[in-house]
């Protein structure tokens, strides 16, 4: 196995997932910032709230989870390696 | 090619000869579990059904209802009934082989390779129900407008033609890389926790990967929902 091939790889599978943990990051905090606020306005609308704001949750973390799968591409099945 | 950090193992498996095509048993196996359950509890929640529910058949209609109110929210109240069994059964599998890989203490049995966990941590499980959603979709928007199902590739403007082309390829791609990374993630987190501190630590981790799981079988059939929904209107 190339040293310097696999020395890369783990720094991009880092790269890939701290990256990609930014943005969503951001985007979860408004998120939820703004359902606390909506909470806060209307607290008879909890129920549906809190269900759009999984969902949107949900959404927002899978873009974490692609720089994942990159991550474990390269850490499990590197296609560079041999 | 792969290898193992200590005792996490991540691209093991146990392969089955069928018919000159190596596959993944251990996922075959705990997928029949899955279907077995699934059925068993359909099977039995329906036999002998009174006009005032009770015990089993209570819980399989508050399932029902609860899965149809999935289809429903997204496909409002005309459509939904004929989407019903399709986004259910998503939701089920899903939900059943989530659960059943973070509850069930599969380390206890030992396979020559590889071992027992949701099937749903496998790339072809989580390929395969993506692109059943696709074929739903072509076959929903062809059933519900025939040719004029392609106007939608030229809409609103000729100049999106090759992003609505390119959307036929993210959406199974999304959907299934959602999935499986949600699911390998989380027991690798679990079973990298249990490698430095097998005690205690790993359980918050654990009650998370249950709640994430079950929010990951409502957004896979959400999703679908949706974009059935988007072709059929």
């Amino acid at each position: 196995m190339n040293p310097i091939i696999s020395g890369a790889s783990v720094i991009a599978a880092g790269l890939a997932i701290g990256l990609a943990a930014i943005g969503p990051g951001i985007g979860q905090g408004s998120a939820a910032a703004q359902a606390v606020e909506g909470l806060a306005r209307q607290p008879e609308a909890e129920g549906k709230i809190r269900g759009t704001l999984l969902l949107s949750l949900a959404f927002m973390e899978s873009l974490t989870i692609y720089g994942l799968v990159v991550a474990l591409c390269l850490l499990f099945a590197n296609p560079f390696v041999g | 090619m792969f290898f193992s950090l200590a005792a996490v193992e991540v691209g093991t498996h146990l392969y089955w000869n069928i018919a000159g095509l190596p596959v993944h048993g251990q996922v075959l196996i705990v997928t029949w579990l899955v279907i077995a359950i699934i059925l068993t509890i359909a099977v039995l929640g329906t036999q002998n059904m009174q006009q005032v529910p009770k015990g089993l058949q209570n819980f399989v209609e508050a399932v029902y209802e609860y899965v149809s109110g999935i289809a429903r929210d997204q496909m409002g109240e005309y459509e939904y009934r004929v989407w019903t069994p399709y986004i259910g059964t998503l939701f089920l599998f899903i939900f059943v082989a989530n659960w059943l890989g973070a509850l069930v203490p599969w380390k206890l049995i030992h396979l020559p390779e590889g071992e027992l966990a949701a099937p749903t941590n496998d790339i072809n499980t989580t390929v395969a129900l993506s692109l059943l959603t696709s074929i739903s979709y072509f076959y929903g928007g062809f059933k519900a407008k025939g040719l004029g199902f392609f106007a939608r590739y030229i809409s609103p403007t000729p100049i999106f033609l090759p992003i609505n082309i390119l959307e036929d390829f993210t959406k199974p791609l999304s959907l299934s890389f959602r999935l499986f990374g949600n699911i390998l993630a989380d027991e690798i987190v679990v079973s990298v926790l249990c490698l430095l501190v097998p005690l205690i630590v790993p359980l918050p981790v654990m009650a998370l990967g249950i709640f994430a799981s079950s929010v990951q079988a409502l957004v896979f059939s959400t999703l679908s929902a949706a974009y059935i929904t988007e072709c059929i209107e």
